[in-house]
């Protein structure tokens, strides 16, 4: 029972990847996209295409945390206690993302647009590269069991600590720029498209180089975790991301940008999953397995029980939010950002 | 490779993490957290009674097909979708603190009050998904289907609250597990998040947020109404909330000695610190206001056999005092005999409040006519929420020194990190700046023409 509600953690972390990482990535193209006038098109498909599912994307951390102290209390207690400085920095960009983009949706005025839309965006690139950190730090084995045992910085600022972190970002901007293109073509914008489209592509690369530094960084400094990821389970989620990422790069070349979604989401899914097989059978490396870590049986069942009903209400309830999404039934106007404010 | 066993001979229920040793900064990790849900609550309140309240106003549209009705849905519902973004975020920040700030308490008794929190990220979950459809489906998708999404929302508002709060009532009456060497043992999840407070404590906090959020929407329309804007749009808007707080203000004093007499049976010393009562006594008094020094209530107005009414409805009914347990398991007197009776002040002057108005409704089938009516419904909101606060304080300061009663001390359950008031003072200036952004936004919101959306 205890892999059940592991492997439910990992799909609601996948899922958080996916989904609120690429609004986090569309926060990225917000802050690089250049000043009021020229980057007012693309802030605008941001802020259109983000506006109905940031929240419910958002939920997805909710229910891992919860099913993370509910099913593994001792490792949620022994990770949050020594990783409190790169989560308590998530958990300001979080706060700062989300106002400041429900903020932004009002401003009056261009010079509030701008200062709303700077907080947005750089919370929006140092929440992923926090919580990557924090991830990386689990991963390198940083984290005893005991209340805040490892070192408040060197735990999360080990060179694949940064490496994750910097992962995480590149990723999120990688899938979002993929969404937007497809948001782009069904809202017939071609210009746009294309804006996307090579800034797919590029964050494409970027992200498998950084993928192929982050294994050479493990193999030196945590040869089990290499071990892990080169054999077995992990090997073949490695290899699936690494055919899912190029198929998707060609998927994006021809333009296909809907089947890409799923293309980027396997990659990413190659990646969380790997993870898991690699570091079996540990929860936190070299200091408690997944057994240890587990809570009680009537617990674990509990979870399992509340999960199943909330899924038979959820899945339904998802289902029906991204199909209006994806046929563009929850759609505002697209207007350019900065177009509000023109004279 | 750290044997498990070895954590279980530390001091009692700490098994988890074991003892933190002294922590500094206990007092800015308390007021750190006592800070974060003190900007949580307020929403929370919207999250609980304001898609009620604007479903109720979309019905009358479709019903009546009176445009009024729908312009104002349509801006309270944009006003929704703030308050929830704002509230998604600051309970958030509430998940992360209890692994930054309590990680012993989490790691201990994560598994006995952990269930709660995993049905509540599903209520929040489809309140997320359908209030997003609701907002951004405004004449965008079938009528119908539209008012069929805001249904999820009212409900999810319920769901959610019921199981934070039976993790709060399970805080307060521990139940659904036992200690072994400092080990939790036999947990039963159920029986631990279906508690005994679970009860008053969600009709009381559910009554609350109709109460808090009813008169803040109500005062925003009376001032309307006293600076002479009185068209039917502000009309509909002044009368729909004013009715919903004024039906919700008498219902809280009834729920609230509800809760007075259950926190009176299962948490004695915390009722002597409502009160102030030193000693146990017979046929004690009920003292107004008053400062409790070294075990005495001085300057206070006491009525005689008060408090034994209202605890036990027994005018010689005898109730504890505080020296039923030693000095250092009592909680802090002052707050929480100062909580309490703000609470219940205003409680009863907002439940006077409602009755005049609901009485000039009954009798005279019009709303009241003195400015000074207005003016009262005006100060109510702000009244509300400072009774709402004090409410809380009077049940986790109450608390105190235990996080959960009389099993771990709050001091057993702080993280060992240090530097937690440079978290604190950054999180205070982040949520000041924030309280800031929203009241600037929500009020010019409101001075923008209800044609304009
Ligand atoms: C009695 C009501 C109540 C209380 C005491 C709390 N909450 Fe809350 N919470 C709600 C009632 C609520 C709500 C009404 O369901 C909210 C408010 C606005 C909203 O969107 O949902 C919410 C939102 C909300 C969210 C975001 C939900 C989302 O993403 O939609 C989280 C993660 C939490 N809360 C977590 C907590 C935690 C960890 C608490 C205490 C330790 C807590 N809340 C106290
Ligand atoms: C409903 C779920 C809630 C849970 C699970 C919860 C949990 C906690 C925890 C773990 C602490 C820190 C330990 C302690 O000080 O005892 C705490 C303290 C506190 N909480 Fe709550 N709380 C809840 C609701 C609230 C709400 C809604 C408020 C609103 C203001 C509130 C106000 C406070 C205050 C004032 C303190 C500080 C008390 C003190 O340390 O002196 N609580 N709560
Ligand atoms: C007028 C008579 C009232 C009485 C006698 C009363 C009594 C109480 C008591 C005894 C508690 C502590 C319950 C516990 O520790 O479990 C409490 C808590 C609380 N009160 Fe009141 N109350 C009254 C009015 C109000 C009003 C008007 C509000 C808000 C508008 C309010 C909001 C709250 C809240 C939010 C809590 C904490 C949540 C909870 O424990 O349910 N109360 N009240």
């Amino acid at each position: 029972m205890a892999e059940v509600c592991l492997g439910l953690m990992i799909a609601g972390l996948t899922a958080y990847g996916l989904l609120a990482g690429a609004d986090f990535g569309a926060g990225f193209w917000d802050l690089t996209a250049g000043g009021a006038r020229r980057g007012g098109r693309v802030r605008g498909m941001v802020k259109r295409s983000m506006g109905p599912v940031w929240e419910a994307n958002h939920v997805w951390l909710i229910f891992v945390l919860v099913i993370f102290w509910t099913a593994f209390p001792v490792a949620f207690g022994s990770a949050m206690s020594t990783l409190y400085v790169p989560l308590f920095g998530a958990m300001v960009g979080i706060v700062l993302r989300g106002a400041a983009f429900a903020l932004r949706g009002q401003a009056a005025t261009m010079g509030e647009a701008r200062g709303l839309g700077a907080v947005f965006a750089l919370s929006s690139v140092l929440t992923p590269f926090f919580m990557g950190a924090a991830l990386g730090g689990v991963a390198a084995g940083e984290v005893p069991v005991g209340n805040a045992q490892g070192d408040p910085w060197s735990s999360w600022t080990s060179p694949i600590s940064l490496l994750v972190g910097v992962l995480a970002v590149a990723t999120g901007a990688y899938l979002s720029a993929v969404f937007l293109a497809g948001d782009s073509e069904r809202a017939g914008l071609p210009d746009l498209v294309a804006a996307f489209r090579a800034r797919a592509l590029g964050a494409a690369v970027v992200t498998g180089l950084l993928a192929a530094a982050g294994l050479a960084v493990v193999s030196s400094d945590a040869p089990d975790l290499f071990d892990g990821l080169t054999s077995g389970g992990g090997l073949v989620c490695v290899i699936v991301s690494g055919v899912a990422g190029a198929a998707t790069l060609a998927l994006l070349w021809t333009g296909r940008f809907f089947l890409a979604r799923f293309g980027g989401a396997l990659a990413v899914a190659g990646v969380t999953v790997g993870w898991v097989f690699a570091q079996s059978p540990y929860l936190l490396p070299g200091e408690l397995t997944l057994d240890q870590a587990a809570a009680g049986d009537a617990t674990l069942t509990a979870t399992l029980v509340s999960v199943a009903l909330g899924l038979v209400v959820l899945l339904p309830s998802l289902w029906l939010l991204y199909s209006l999404v994806l046929r563009g039934r929850l759609d505002q106007a697209y207007e350019p950002l900065d177009q509000r404010f023109r004279p | 490779m750290i044997d498990l066993g070895l954590l279980a001979q530390v001091a009692p229920p700490s098994g988890g993490l074991g003892d933190p040793g002294p922590q500094p900064d206990l007092l800015d990790a308390r007021q750190m957290q006592a800070m974060s849900f003190m900007f949580h609550i307020p929403l929370v309140c919207f999250g609980i009674s304001f898609p009620a309240m604007v479903l109720f106003l979309e019905g009358l549209w479709l019903r009546t097909g009176d445009p009024v009705y729908k312009r104002l849905a349509k801006r309270w519902s944009k006003v929704m979708l703030i308050m929830f973004a704002v509230g998604v975020v600051t309970g958030t920040v509430l998940s992360f603190e209890f692994g930054l700030l309590w990680p012993n308490f989490t790691a201990t008794f994560g598994e006995v009050f952990g269930l709660g929190f995993a049905l509540e990220g599903f209520s929040f979950f489809i309140e997320a998904i359908f209030i997003a459809i609701y907002v951004y489906g405004w004449d965008r998708i079938r009528p119908r289907l539209h008012f069929l999404c805001g249904i999820p929302v009212v409900i999810t508002g319920i769901t959610g609250s019921l199981m934070v709060i039976g993790v709060n009532g399970w805080m307060n009456n521990p139940t659904g597990f036992d200690v072994h060497g400092g080990k939790v043992t036999n947990v039963r999840p159920w029986e631990a998040l279906f508690n005994d407070y679970l009860a008053h404590e969600l009709v009381h906090m559910y009554v609350a947020g109709y109460l808090v959020a009813g008169f803040i929407v109500a005062g925003v329309y009376a001032r309307a109404w006293l600076k002479g804007r009185r068209d039917r749009y502000h009309r509909v808007g002044l009368v729909v909330s004013l009715t919903i707080a004024c039906l919700a203000a008498p219902v809280q004093l009834v729920v609230g000695d509800w809760a007075a007499r259950t926190v009176a049976d299962r948490q004695p010393v915390k009722l002597a610190a409502f009160e102030g009562l030193a000693n146990t006594e017979k046929g004690a008094e009920f003292t107004i206001g008053g400062i409790y020094e070294d075990g005495a209530l001085e300057y206070g107005i006491s009525i005689p056999k008060l408090l034994s009414v209202l605890a036990d409805h027994d005018p010689n009914g005898v109730v504890k005092g505080l020296n039923t347990v030693p000095k250092e398991d009592q909680p802090p007197v002052n707050p929480v005999h100062l909580s309490f009776q703000v609470m219940v002040f205003i409680g009863t002057g907002l439940a006077a409040l409602a009755a005049l108005y609901l009485l000039t409704w009954w009798r005279k089938r019009r709303l009241p006519q003195s400015k000074w009516f207005y003016r009262g419904v005006v100060a109510a909101g702000p009244l509300a929420l400072v009774a709402l606060i004090a409410g809380w304080v009077t049940t986790e300061v109450g608390r105190q020194p235990w996080v959960v009663y009389d099993v771990m001390r709050t001091s057993q359950a702080v993280t060992a990190a240090d530097g937690l008031e440079i978290g604190y003072v950054f999180l205070a200036v982040l949520y000041a700046s924030l309280a800031v952004a929203v009241f600037w936004l929500l009020r010019r919101l409101s001075r923008q023409p209800a044609e304009a959306d």
